[in-house]
């Protein structure tokens, strides 16, 4: 079991026709991903390495039944490729698109909530399932399958952290990039009820970092909710307030939103917070042994 | 992207928001000439992007052509907590019988807008939200819908508003939510939003920070930077692509992604490093922006040493190995670095170091041990 991609996971890439759209659908493609179809619209017709191009989404749905989307276009064309996406009745939506306008995301996001859509980003590095398949920019070969689910803000520091459990000798269920915008289609609420659902996985890792209060109500949904132990890890302790920190919600400013008042929060609710990656490894091996 | 006061108000303006009349002066002569043109008494105010201007003595009334030049002079190159003035905005002093508060920032929480109104303004909201935080009437608008007149109906009576102000407050704030949205900004702040004698309403400050994203679709705002407002170093971390934030320590830092920078912070501040800097190159970084990001961190005089700390994923190993090499070629840097290489194409990026053998760069194979190299190398040790 994974969640989200897996090997019934058929993907249609939105920008396969571009230079990093090509690089990153054909690597998820050799790693075993069913990747059925690209959508560039003009180009229909084409191919990109047997993998056939059309037009619009709905035709590409009609065509190869995909179910999962992947979307790279630059960003003024990002929104509108998602909700064609879920227009075409596409289930999943991973928009790895970085730099969408905020308006755009906050239309996107409160149409799609009234669909049976689930977007993933944007602006995420994507879902690797570990011997199943894989959606998006996460180098595939640092993980191996196993049981610890991870749920991440950040792309780089999810294989940061991604690579610290796998050198401690853990795999992964899943690993989920949620994205660093203001406005991520899906939280770390929403993925960690996933992973509370799904048997194979034993421990939750989640990610976090500053600005926003995306980590506090995980905190309050874990004491809830979740049965399983949960490891979190909080980038920014030493981010000055008032300064964005590269993703666009990274900021930190009164008192709220700091890396310490988060890690308290999530203590205060049953959570261990690891301070570095490496700390997050051996809490794991705690909980879980090596 | 933040607005000065008179920016926001003409934007304000653009969209029918009623604000005081005004000029902008970038000098005493020109501050005295607006004055004379829009009449006494006015008010001279600094144009800084930093809240309290009026207690640090950065706003005064001047009530002839003297006290204009007067205040003028004392106002430009003022500092306001570590902003110094190099505007100011001259406007008709206005008539305050009243003084409210309303913004619209966009709650990440609810993913919606928030707007907020209390007549409790002129003052610093978050106190008020502290003391009287049923002085504060919010609601959030459902983006799809937009702003519809119960809103404001709704609004105006949860805060108080007397019952003649309910329609134009009403009608103000529809103005508001009209400008927060074809203007994609992710705050619109108005405090104090004035009542005048004869029961008019108007906007007599304005603070507006616009989405930076959505600037490819707003060239005129694209145009409102004042890059000489910015950090020398930042701006030039700007104009290259690279998303830079100066810091006070002595250690430079490079990583691929904003959340394994900050987490790169975290770390060598944990082995008992100060980092000078954040700073990250985009997804999908090429040799040429890692050649800017070292020019861009060795241009702080500080940095003793550097360290870069890359987990490729869109951004590939042996693109950012070029560049460094690259950069070795083009500026060659004198303080030592150290180089984490992990990820997307990470065997060939190592090759290509190793074959280049540069002078003075360390290699680590973990985070962990790249931090503690690069504190121990800032310190003047050896690793």
């Amino acid at each position: 079991m994974a969640v989200l991609v897996d090997k019934d996971t058929k993907l249609v890439v939105s920008g396969i026709t571009g230079r990093e759209g090509t690089f990153h659908a054909m690597n998820n493609k050799r790693y075993g991903t069913q990747v059925v179809a690209g959508v560039t619209p003009g180009k229909g017709g084409q191919d990109v390495e047997g993998v056939p191009v059309f037009d619009t989404f709905h035709e590409a749905v009609d065509k190869t039944g995909a179910n999962t989307a992947m979307v790279f276009v630059p960003p003024r064309f990002a929104a509108d490729s998602i909700l064609e996406a879920q227009d075409a009745g596409i289930a999943l939506v991973i928009a790895i698109t970085e730099g969408i306008p905020a308006h755009d995301e906050l239309r996107v996001y409160n149409h799609l909530k009234n669909t049976g859509t689930r977007l993933v980003g944007p602006n995420c590095p994507g879902i690797l399932s570990p011997g199943k398949a894989n959606v998006g920019i996460i180098p595939a070969s640092f993980f191996k399958e196993g049981n610890v689910g991870v749920v991440s803000r950040s792309g780089t520091l999810t294989y940061q952290i991604g690579n610290t459990l796998a050198q401690q000798g853990f795999g992964n269920s899943s690993i989920v990039g949620i994205g660093g915008d203001p406005v991520p289609g899906s939280s770390f609420v929403d993925v960690i009820e996933l992973f509370e659902a799904d048997p194979e996985t034993e421990l939750i890792v989640m990610a976090g970092e500053i600005g926003g209060d995306a980590e506090e109500r995980a905190a309050e949904y874990i004491k809830a909710n979740v049965s399983k132990p949960v490891v979190a890890y909080i980038a920014g302790f030493t981010a000055p307030p008032g300064k964005t920190m590269g993703h666009a919600g990274a900021i930190v400013s009164g008192s709220k939103g700091t890396a310490a008042a988060k890690a308290e929060t999530l203590e205060a609710n049953g959570v261990r917070v690891g301070r570095t990656p490496t700390q997050v490894a051996e809490i794991a091996m705690e909980i879980l042994g090596a | 992207m933040d607005l000065l006061e008179y920016q926001g108000k003409q934007l304000f303006a653009r969209h029918g928001i009623p604000v005081p009349e005004g000029q902008p002066a970038r000098t005493v002569d020109e501050a005295v000439a607006a004055a004379k043109e829009i009449g006494f008494p006015c008010a001279v105010k600094a144009q800084v992007k930093i809240g309290g201007r009026g207690k640090a003595g950065g706003i005064k009334i001047a009530n002839n052509e003297d006290e204009a030049r007067e205040h003028a002079n004392a106002i430009l190159g003022m500092d306001i907590k570590g902003f110094t003035v190099h505007e100011l905005w001259i406007e008709g002093a206005s008539q305050i019988e009243a003084e409210y508060y309303t913004s619209i920032v966009f709650d990440r929480g609810a993913k919606a807008p928030l707007f907020m109104l209390s007549t409790k303004g002129g003052m610093d909201i978050e106190e008020v939200a502290e003391s009287d935080p049923k002085a504060i009437a919010s609601l959030h608008v459902d983006p799809l819908i937009g702003f519809q007149d119960f809103h404001g109906r709704r609004l105006a009576f949860e805060a108080g508003v007397d019952a003649d102000l309910v329609r134009p407050i009403g009608a103000f704030l529809h103005k508001l939510y009209a400008t927060f949205v074809a203007e994609e900004a992710t705050l619109v702040e108005v405090n104090p939003l004035i009542v005048t004698p004869e029961r008019d309403v108007k906007a007599l400050d304005a603070k507006v920070t616009l989405d930076d994203s959505a600037l490819f679709r707003h060239p005129d705002n694209a145009q409102l930077r004042d890059p000489s407002a910015e950090d020398p170093q930042e701006q030039m971390a700007k104009e290259r692509g690279l998303t830079y934030v100066k810091l006070d320590g002595d250690i430079g830092i490079l990583g691929n992604g904003a959340g394994l920078v900050m987490s790169t912070l975290d770390v060598v501040a944990q082995f008992g490093g100060k980092p000078a800097n954040f700073l990250y190159a985009g997804g999908g970084s090429k040799a040429e922006a890692i050649t800017s990001a070292v020019e861009v961190i060795l241009s702080n005089e500080s940095v003793k040493a550097v360290l870069f700390n890359i987990f490729g994923g869109i951004t590939r190993c042996d693109e950012v190995a070029n560049g460094l090499v690259e950069a070795f070629n083009q500026i060659n840097p004198q303080v030592p670095f150290v180089v984490r290489l992990d990820g997307t194409n990470d065997v060939e990026g190592r090759k290509i170091l190793a074959e280049a053998s540069l002078p003075n760069v360390h290699t680590a194979s973990t985070m962990d041990e790249a931090a503690q190299k690069v504190v121990e190398l800032a310190k003047g040790g050896s690793a």
